[in-house]
This record gives C-alpha cells, structure tokens and sequence, in this order.
C-alpha cells in the first residue's frame, strides 16, 4: 500500500507518517502542497493520499480538483482544520471520499482510514 | 467584554491540547490586553476575514514551546530546532483557529496560513484600533498566552455593514 500525505506542515506530516508506520504502512511519500503533490503523484502512483485543505500555492481542494479532473479514481482522505458542514460538503463535490478533522487522535484517523480503504474496496 | 466571541477560543485551545497532546489546560480570566506587554520567545499568528475579522496569537516562551513541541511531535527537540518549534506552532495555532472558526455558525469566515515568530523578548501588536483579549494559559509544559482580537459583525447588521472590535 502507498500512501502519499500532503500537508504544508512537517509536524503534521511526521505525526501522519508516525500513525500510518504503527498502522504498518511504510511506503509513504509527502508532498508539501497542491503542486507539489501534482509533480509527484503520477510517478509514486499512491494508493491512498491524505491531503490538507490550507496550503500554501494550491490548496487542497484545487489539487483534489484537478487530480480528479484526470480522471484518477484514487481514494482520498482530507485531514484538515476546516469542519463546517458547508465545506465537508464542497470537499466531497470536489471528489474527496472522506474526512478528518484537526485536532485528531491516532484512533479517530486509522479508522477513518479503514473506512476509506473499505469503501473503495468495495466500489472497484 | 463579549464573551460569546472568546469562548470558541476557550474551547478550541482546551480541544487542541487535549487531542493532540493528551494535556490539560487551565484557562485563566481573560483581560484586555495592555499595550505593549506581556513579551514572548515564540508566536504564532492566524488572521480572520469574513463576517468574523481579526487574529488569534498563541505565544510560548522559548522553554515552553520546546516542551509542548517535544510532546507533540513525540521526539526530542534541542535548542537549535527553531524551524521545527516554529512550524509546530504554526500548526497548533492552525487548528486552535479553525476550532474557532467552526464555533461561528452562520458565518462566512476565513482563517489565513499561519506565521511564527521566533525571537526572544518580541511583542505582537495588534492591528490599530483594536481590543485584543488575552488569555492566561497554563499546562504541565508551562504558562502560555493566547490574544485574541475579533471584529464581529452581528448577524442581523450584517447586510449593512456594522461592525465592531469584541472587548
């Protein structure tokens, strides 16, 4: 399983990266922004991304936007400050296929995670 | 002093620490905010815009912020680790303020990237004319302050403008 994690913070991305290895997931790449994930997501090919909203450069949401907009079907984990019902709602619009919101804890995001993984799973 | 514009902050940093660091906070009174006092070693700083305008500041004295950041992250962090103190904080604050954020129903609100400020014995003004609250924390890190200067627009004047400083 690769997973690439995008966020602008390296805190958050050592914290996601600690979570996923204790979840035994080890192949992970980061990308510290919308555009930085575009440049890295076609040549790593992840099997799941978990992707910030706020970033510097492209947020999360043009970068899920336009990841999706090629078509790409890879299940997508947003893990992000922004928890109003509106913007769940505009980030699942987008093609986002589920949700975490900071402030987490490791148990609330692996099983947001299974969650995703199952859902998609079962889709395919 | 309006508290119904403080208390998401209040519950927020509660929220945050216990999440993310499995810590308590004591939140003391909030106070407005004297000119030019109290000084810090770290800060880092989230503005508003929308129908909510202003800024959160969560500060930390240098001895602190290594500590909180230490349990944060889950490793060690040294003197010279200010890139990695600064970009903890930023995240912290990141979340205090969209806790916040998510406190204003009804109400379009933005919250800006986080900036830090490393630098000992700095002061974080703020914007002219405004009331910043300041909230007295403490935890088993050590005491932090988080300042608080809301504009808000009361939703029914909203349509027309009106706005003032929350003190």
């Amino acid at each position: 399983m690769k997973i690439l994690l995008v966020d602008d913070s390296k805190t958050m991305r050592n914290i996601l990266k600690g979570i996923l290895n204790q979840m035994g997931y080890t192949d992970i790449e980061v990308a510290c922004d919308g555009l930085d994930a575009l440049s890295k997501v076609v040549g790593f090919a992840p099997d799941l991304m978990l992707v910030d909203w706020n970033m510097p450069n492209m947020d999360g949401l043009a970068f899920v936007k336009a990841y999706r907009a090629k078509g790409c079907k890879i299940p997508i984990l947003m893990v992000t400050t922004e928890a109003e019902k509106s913007r769940v709602i505009e980030a699942i619009k987008a093609g986002v296929n589920n949700y975490v919101v900071k402030p987490f804890t490791p148990d609330v995001l692996q099983q947001r995670i299974e969650e995703t993984l199952s859902k998609s799973s079962a889709a395919a | 002093m309006d508290q119904s514009a403080i208390h998401p902050f209040v519950v927020s940093v509660r929220n945050t620490f216990e999440t993310m660091l499995q810590m308590g906070v004591e939140i003391g009174e909030p106070v407005v905010k004297a000119d030019r006092a109290p000084s810090h070693d770290v800060s880092g700083i989230i503005g508003f815009n929308g129908d909510v305008g202003g800024s959160v500041v969560l500060s930390f004295p240098f001895a602190t912020a290594q500590r909180i950041v230490s349990v944060f992250t889950g490793m060690h962090v040294g003197d010279e680790a200010t890139d990695d103190i600064a970009d903890a904080v930023g995240e912290l604050v990141n979340m205090i303020a969209g806790g916040a954020k998510a406190q204003f129903p009804g109400r379009t609100v933005s919250i800006s990237c986080p900036s830090v400020i490393v630098g000992e014995n700095h002061t974080v003004q703020c914007a002219r004319g405004a009331v910043c609250v300041l909230l007295p924390c403490g935890c088993d890190c050590g005491g932090f302050t988080v300042e608080v200067a809301i504009r808000s627009v009361p939703a029914d004047a909203a349509g027309e403008g009106r706005a003032r400083w929350v003190a």
